[in-house]
């Protein structure tokens, strides 16, 4: 019934991993979703070569953007905009073509493999990859 | 002696009965619970088949032909407008313009009405509208430089109409507000509205969108001028809605939309208009899903809409009193709007601490209880109570207990896992 909420995905919303604000942040970029009025918010701290050093989230949203984001605040650290963009397409490609979950450091991704069959949702996973991923681009 | 009252319960089992979606078992098993008529209703089968039979015998365009399918159609296509001149308790069937919908009757008056309105004139709006009766009117400002203000919302979510004499001046042109809240269920003080509207010479729309589906209005004796009403909440088909217009102000107003069936003549320099309604219906009009409106009118006129509203009621009350005793010292639960069921609708909106509407929503679906979350088209209004989204249980008279039940059991243990 409920296999969008298993309890992974309530686990690492409750977790909250790298939520706050980052006092020293570089750049911090706020998107929202029209469709449900979701906003998050991600702060970044830049280090040398364009590397995130850490990042601090505010989420006004759903368990699913919780959890997603909370999933960036661990595994961000040592990622650039570039690299994010090819974790983003691969949990894209899982959630709209059934693609297997990212391997490696994001292989929790994995966990929202239940959401590809609710359409409506996959943007409340996605959101918070578009916030992270402007926050550390140029 | 009184004449003894005679006390006929509502059957509602004998109305869910006329719904086949209602047989629907969600996910192979689960049995629906239908609570998001404020988005949209549910159609029985005798509207479903006159829109079957329409096609199926009648379809022809309107007005163009002499054919016998022609006139067939055009004569469906009339009558329906007659059930809504009806409906509204209209005094003349030539009063009713259809259009898309409520969005296209308040998009139409904005245009038309619009075009007759000159720069530093005024439109008092609320802060509870919908953005259909709130976006068409910021584009007009933006166009035509008029200024719009807004009343506020009181604590119980109703306009409020202590606002009118502050913000009705002889600047002001149009007060168009919702006839019932989309979110809070509230029915709005339109006696008050007409009121302050007609002191200073300014007309009112309703937007009466939350409201066609609970039996008839009367929009002579609620005086007004505009009246925009949605088919698809008023168990009609998707696609057509109507705008009641009063005839003198309709008369007096511009075009909106240009093309066929709505001149007197045409050269290639110059047209003139039709009389109303043709004037505001370009184009061919959504003649099946009119006939199909005009069925679901019939529909409702056979049920005792009184006897309904009891009803609809008595599960509402049941809601909100259920929605008490979920909340509890850990687990807030909000409800926007009036706190009984006086002067307002079964639209029921509530804001849980910690648990976010979609995620209430999807887990009630996996009860099979359908219920909305989000701002619901209300953005401002959300955003003044400082709130993303509500989440919002809105009944129909085919509602029964069961839902009620279902939604309260599943909210429960939906609460439980998310907060
Ligand atoms: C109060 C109110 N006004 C306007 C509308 C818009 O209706 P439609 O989308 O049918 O044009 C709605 C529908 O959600 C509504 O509830």
């Amino acid at each position: 019934m409920d296999t969008l909420y298993k309890t992974d995905v309530l686990r690492l919303a409750a977790q909250a991993t790298g939520a706050g604000k980052l006092a020293d942040a570089t750049k911090s970029v706020t998107v929202d979703n029209p469709l449900c009025g979701d906003r998050v918010t991600f702060d970044v701290h830049m280090g040398a070569n364009s590397k995130i050093v850490a990042v601090g989230h505010t989420v006004k949203g759903c368990v699913l953007c919780q959890a997603s984001a909370s999933v960036i605040g661990a595994h961000a650290a040592g990622e650039d905009a570039a690299s994010l963009e090819a974790v983003r397409e691969s949990l894209k490609a899982m959630l709209k073509q059934g693609a297997p979950a990212p391997a490696g450091a994001w292989a929790t991704l994995g966990t929202f493999a239940p959401v590809a069959g609710h359409k409506s949702r996959h943007e409340c996973v996605l959101l918070p990859f578009e916030a992270v991923i402007q926050a550390a681009g140029k | 002696m009184n004449k003894p009252v005679r006390v006929v319960p509502f059957d509602v089992e004998a109305v869910r009965a006329q719904f086949p979606i209602l047989r629907t078992l969600l996910h192979g098993k689960v049995p629906l619970h239908y609570l998001d008529n404020a988005a949209t209703a549910q159609v029985p089968e005798a509207v479903l088949e006159a829109v079957r039979a329409h096609d199926a015998l009648r379809r022809a365009n309107v007005k163009r032909g002499v054919h016998a399918l022609a006139e067939a159609a055009t004569d469906a296509y009339e009558a329906a407008r007659r059930k809504v001149a009806q409906h509204l308790n209209a005094r003349e069937e030539r009063e009713i313009v259809f259009t898309s919908g409520t969005t296209g009757a308040i998009n139409l008056v904005a245009n038309a009405f619009g075009a007759t309105l000159k720069p530093g004139d005024e439109v008092v709006l609320s802060g509870l509208e919908h953005h259909s009766n709130l976006v068409p009117w910021q584009l007009l400002r933006d166009r035509a430089g008029i200024k719009l203000r807004f009343l506020g919302v009181t604590e119980e979510g109703r306009i409020d109409t202590g606002d009118l004499d502050e913000l009705v001046s002889e600047r002001c042109k149009l007060i168009a507000v919702t006839h019932v809240s989309n979110v809070t269920g509230a029915i709005t003080d339109v006696a008050a509205v007409v009121r302050a509207a007609r002191t200073v010479g300014a007309r009112v729309l309703l937007d009466g969108a939350q409201r066609a589906s609970h039996g008839p209005v009367d929009v002579q004796a609620l005086g007004v001028d505009f009246y925009a009403l949605s088919s698809h909440k008023m168990f009609g088909p998707t696609g057509v809605g109507a705008l009641w217009g009063r005839a003198e102000v309709l008369a007096s107003l511009p075009p909106f939309l240009g093309g066929g069936e709505m001149i007197r003549t045409v050269t290639l320099e110059k047209s003139t208009w039709a009389d109303i309604p043709a004037r505001f219906e370009a184009g061919t009009p959504p003649i099946t899903q009119a006939v199909g409106l005009g069925a679901a009118i019939d529909w409702q006129a056979g049920v005792d809409t009184a006897a309904a509203a009891v009803h609809t009621a008595h599960l509402a009350d049941r809601i909100l009193d259920g929605l008490r005793s979920l909340g509890g010292a850990n687990r807030r639960i909000r409800v926007i709007g009036p706190q009984t069921m006086e002067r307002r609708f079964p639209v029921i909106a509530f804001a849980v601490e910690g648990a976010h509407p979609h995620d209430i929503c999807q887990m009630l679906d996996g009860h099979g209880v359908a219920l909305r979350g989000g701002h619901h088209c209300a953005q401002p209004f959300h955003d003044s109570l400082g709130l993303a989204g509500t989440s919002r249980a809105s009944l129909a008279l085919y509602n029964n207990a069961g839902d009620v039940d279902a939604f309260l059991t599943g909210l429960d243990d939906a609460l439980t896992k998310l907060t």
